[in-house]
């Protein structure tokens, strides 16, 4: 009888820091101390904490391990398996308090997380379906296909107020009723699993720790809308993903719950995948059906919406892996229960990859209205090395930067798009006081341009211009004339493009302009950076009073742009030197001073 | 694998996983009716604290009651090995000594479901934390 789990994570976050290892030194060991009656190792899916993985987790006392190397298993065997002693140097360390935490029930990162979509990720071995229908998996395909009409269906969706977590935020039920009203002899369902976002991986994280959520909950969809045919359109270089969805796949058909005649009604449903080639673009919709049918990937005018027209024409509803990852609990505990939760217009919970200068770098799950405050300061842990909070991205390319006076505004769709962001895939990146407003503004545009397919003219035109403006003024070559037209311009790319790419790619500098406007005039007036990271801006020179004459800049300068004698102050001779910043780091005595 | 055929039986076939893996999600949250921690130091595990262990856990089992049964270090009292420490909602925590496989049961039984004190409690001197 199996009394302890270790639960390995087997994301590719932890994947990628030799977890492989961990777990099969673990099973080695549990096999040589003969506990394999009692002990059991399982893989489970991220557990959102992919930075300080590996992850290793023992159940039931919920002790959370990080950074778990193969020669740490024999520990975890012999101190906390056998003797009931935990490892302390492995158990987290709390950013503040630098406490170890001895359990995930005691840790901040979880404490004000709710999961929803994430529920089985970190639970269940995705590539074992009996743990997943040991979680109440394919009960809500069960229970749909005996005893709910596909309008019951539709309805529950609908009143659950669930909005679609791809970006735009359009009402699920709603979507779902339009395709079902479409009279057509064949319908699709697509997964939008292209997760472009610099940054995003809530997707790739549940496909590959909960795959029948997802194929689950497109079953369902086929059966609202009338489709026989799922898609599921995901990116190639998420190997991992795909492996598992294709066992997840197989297996479900081995249980006829894909196939013909699911459990035992008139109902036929099967999924394929169609890789894509990691273009941002191709998850607009309407480049991704384009370039499922093996055309190039780029947008068209809606409408026709895919609902109506959509792969090789036939009336196609195409929902975010999110979005589908939160079917199934609707179906089984109610839209009462879903729409419980969360703000007026906003229901459910929100998965957030944060990123950046915070302490707790992560996957998390939170409820709709939880503050900025909240995910970043207590589950996040606040920002790195005690530094101050400047601002916070999010909603990636297309979003905006948020600063300290949206701290306490409640997370959900409105607020942020009030506030000049938008939800987004759900990126979030924090900044800190070293980081230069214009420089992540061109960080954004660079992207973009790379992303751009180039189709119209605004978009592949205005986007370059507008970089170049930025790149001027990062090197105090920007007039406020420059700055006149980087705004105009950008209005006007917004107006003009065609699709969500271009309409959205200025929103990185409308945001920053708004919020940060004087740092953008200290580039274009008096050129300078406040952060300290626009290079050009930066001069070096020696404090003479702090300078003891050591000779060790001298020595490093690669251009020979330091002179000086022997215990005498040194001089920079600005026309040569190239800012390197090399004599900043060698000189001891803080002699050396960088400015804009 | 073979096919399931209606809803009845994935019910079915889901109750008979389920127990498999319902000990990965009980948390220290609501609805535990108990927590149980028995000692497995070097001197818990030299008079059979491993044996209790384990009949502890196929007792809550069998009974398909939400107790969250671990292991811990030596809790001090190392006279009357094994030791078990039950913490019922809202209680202070009650440490029963030598703990045999017939106790576990008894412990189970006698003091979580029904709340009943039985023989051989350790006397507690310091505060779990
Ligand atoms: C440039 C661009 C990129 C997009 N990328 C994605 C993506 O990676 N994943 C996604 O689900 N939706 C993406 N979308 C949104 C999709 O067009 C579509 O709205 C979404 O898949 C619908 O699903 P939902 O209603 O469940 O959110 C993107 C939109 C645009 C304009
Ligand atoms: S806005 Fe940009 S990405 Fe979209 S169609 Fe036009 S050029 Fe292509
Ligand atoms: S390294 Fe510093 S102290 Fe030494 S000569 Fe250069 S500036 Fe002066
Ligand atoms: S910044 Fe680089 S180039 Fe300039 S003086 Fe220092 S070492 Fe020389
Ligand atoms: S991949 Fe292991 S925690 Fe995310």
């Amino acid at each position: 009888m199996i009394h302890t789990h270790i639960l390995v994570c087997g994301g590719t976050g932890c994947r990628a820091s030799q977890a492989k290892e961990v777990q099969e030194e673990l099973v080695s060991l549990i096999r040589d101390k003969h506990l394999s009656q009692t002990v059991q190792v399982t893989t489970t899916g991220c557990f959102g904490f992919c930075e300080k993985g590996p992850i290793v987790k023992i159940i039931p006392d919920q002790t959370f391990y990080t950074q778990v190397t193969p020669e740490d298993a024999r520990d975890i065997i012999e101190e906390h398996i056998i003797k009931g002693r935990k490892v302390e140097r492995l158990l987290y360390e709390d950013p503040k308090t630098k406490k170890r935490i001895s359990d995930s029930v005691h840790m901040n990162f979880y404490k004000k997380q709710l999961r929803i979509a994430l529920r089985n990720c970190g639970i269940v071995d995705p590539e074992n379906i009996d743990e997943y229908i040991a979680r109440d998996g394919y009960q809500a395909l069960g229970r749909v296909l005996s005893i709910y009409s596909p309008d019951e269906v539709i309805d529950i969706i609908k009143k659950s107020g669930l909005r679609g977590r791809g970006g735009a935020g359009f009402p699920t039920g709603k979507k779902w009723e339009i395709t079902s009203q479409v009279e057509a002899t064949q319908k699709y369902v697509v997964c939008n699993a292209d997760e472009g976002d610099p940054g995003a991986f809530m997707d790739r994280s549940i496909l590959e720790g909960d795959p029948h959520a997802v194929i689950e909950a497109m079953a369902i969809c086929g059966y609202c809308i009338g489709a026989n045919k799922g898609l599921i359109y995901i990116r190639a270089e998420y190997p991992l993903a795909i492996g598992r969805l294709l066992v997840a796949i197989e297996q479900a058909r081995k249980y006829g719950l894909l196939g013909r005649g699911i459990l035992g009604n008139d109902f036929e449903f099967d999924i394929e995948l169609k890789y894509g080639a990691g273009a941002f673009v191709c998850g607009e919709e309407t480049a991704l059906i384009n370039s499922m049918e093996g055309r190039r990937g780029e947008p068209v005018i809606k409408p026709p919406f895919p609902a109506e027209k959509g792969y090789f024409d036939c009336p196609t509803n195409v929902n975010n892996v999110e979005t589908f990852a939160n079917i199934c609990p609707i179906v089984l505990k109610g839209a009462e229960w879903f729409s419980s939760i969360g703000t007026e217009k906003s229901k459910g919970t929100k998965v957030f990859a944060l990123a950046g200068k915070i302490n707790n770098v992560g996957l998390i799950e939170v409820p709709m209205g939880t503050t900025l405050r909240e995910v970043i300061f207590d589950i996040g842990g606040g920002i790195k090395g005690g530094k101050k909070f400047k601002s916070v991205q999010t909603g990636g390319p297309s979003g905006g930067c948020l600063t300290e006076s949206s701290l306490d505004m409640p997370i959900d769709y409105e607020t942020l798009l009030e506030e000049g962001s938008m939800m987004g895939s759900g990126g979030m990146i924090v900044m800190d006081e070293d980081d230069c407003m214009v420089a992540i503004s061109k960080f954004y545009l660079e992207f973009t341009l790379d992303e751009s397919c180039g189709k119209c003219a605004p978009c592949r035109i205005g986007n370059k211009r507008l970089w170049e403006i930025l790149n001027k003024m990062t090197k105090g070559e920007a007039t406020e004339k420059d700055l006149e037209k980087l705004i105009d311009l950008s209005h006007t790319i917004k107006d003009t493009s065609l699709c969500g790419l271009g309409q959205t790619s200025p929103n990185p500098i409308l945001s920053t302009f708004k919020n940060f406007k004087h740092e953008y005039l200290g580039h274009v007036r008096d050129k300078q950076c406040e952060a300290g990271q626009c290079k050009d801006l930066l001069h070096y020179t020696i404090d003479a009073k702090m300078c003891v004459g050591c000779t060790a800049c001298l020595r490093n300068c690669p251009v020979g742009a330091i002179s000086g004698e022997k215990k005498k102050p040194h001089l920079i001779h600005q026309d040569i030197c190239i800012k390197c910043g090399i004599c900043y780091e060698k000189c001891k005595f803080n002699a050396i001073l960088h400015q804009s | 694998m073979t096919k399931v055929k209606n809803l009845e039986e994935l019910v079915k076939l889901r109750n008979k996983l389920k127990d498999k893996i319902q000990v990965r999600t009980i948390t220290e949250g609501s609805d535990l009716i108990a927590r149980v921690r028995v000692a497995m130091g070097t001197c818990g595990i030299a008079s059979g604290a491993k044996e209790t262990f384990e009949a502890l856990i196929a007792e809550a089992e069998r009974l398909n009651m939400k107790v969250l049964i671990t292991t811990t270090g030596c809790m001090g009292a190392c006279y009357a090995e094994p030791t078990v420490e039950v913490t019922l909602p809202n209680q202070d925590p009650i440490v029963f000594g030598e703990v045999d496989r017939k106790r576990a049961v008894e412990i189970i039984n006698e003091y979580i479901i029904k709340g009943k004190l039985i023989d051989g409690v350790v006397p507690q001197n310091h505060q779990s934390i």
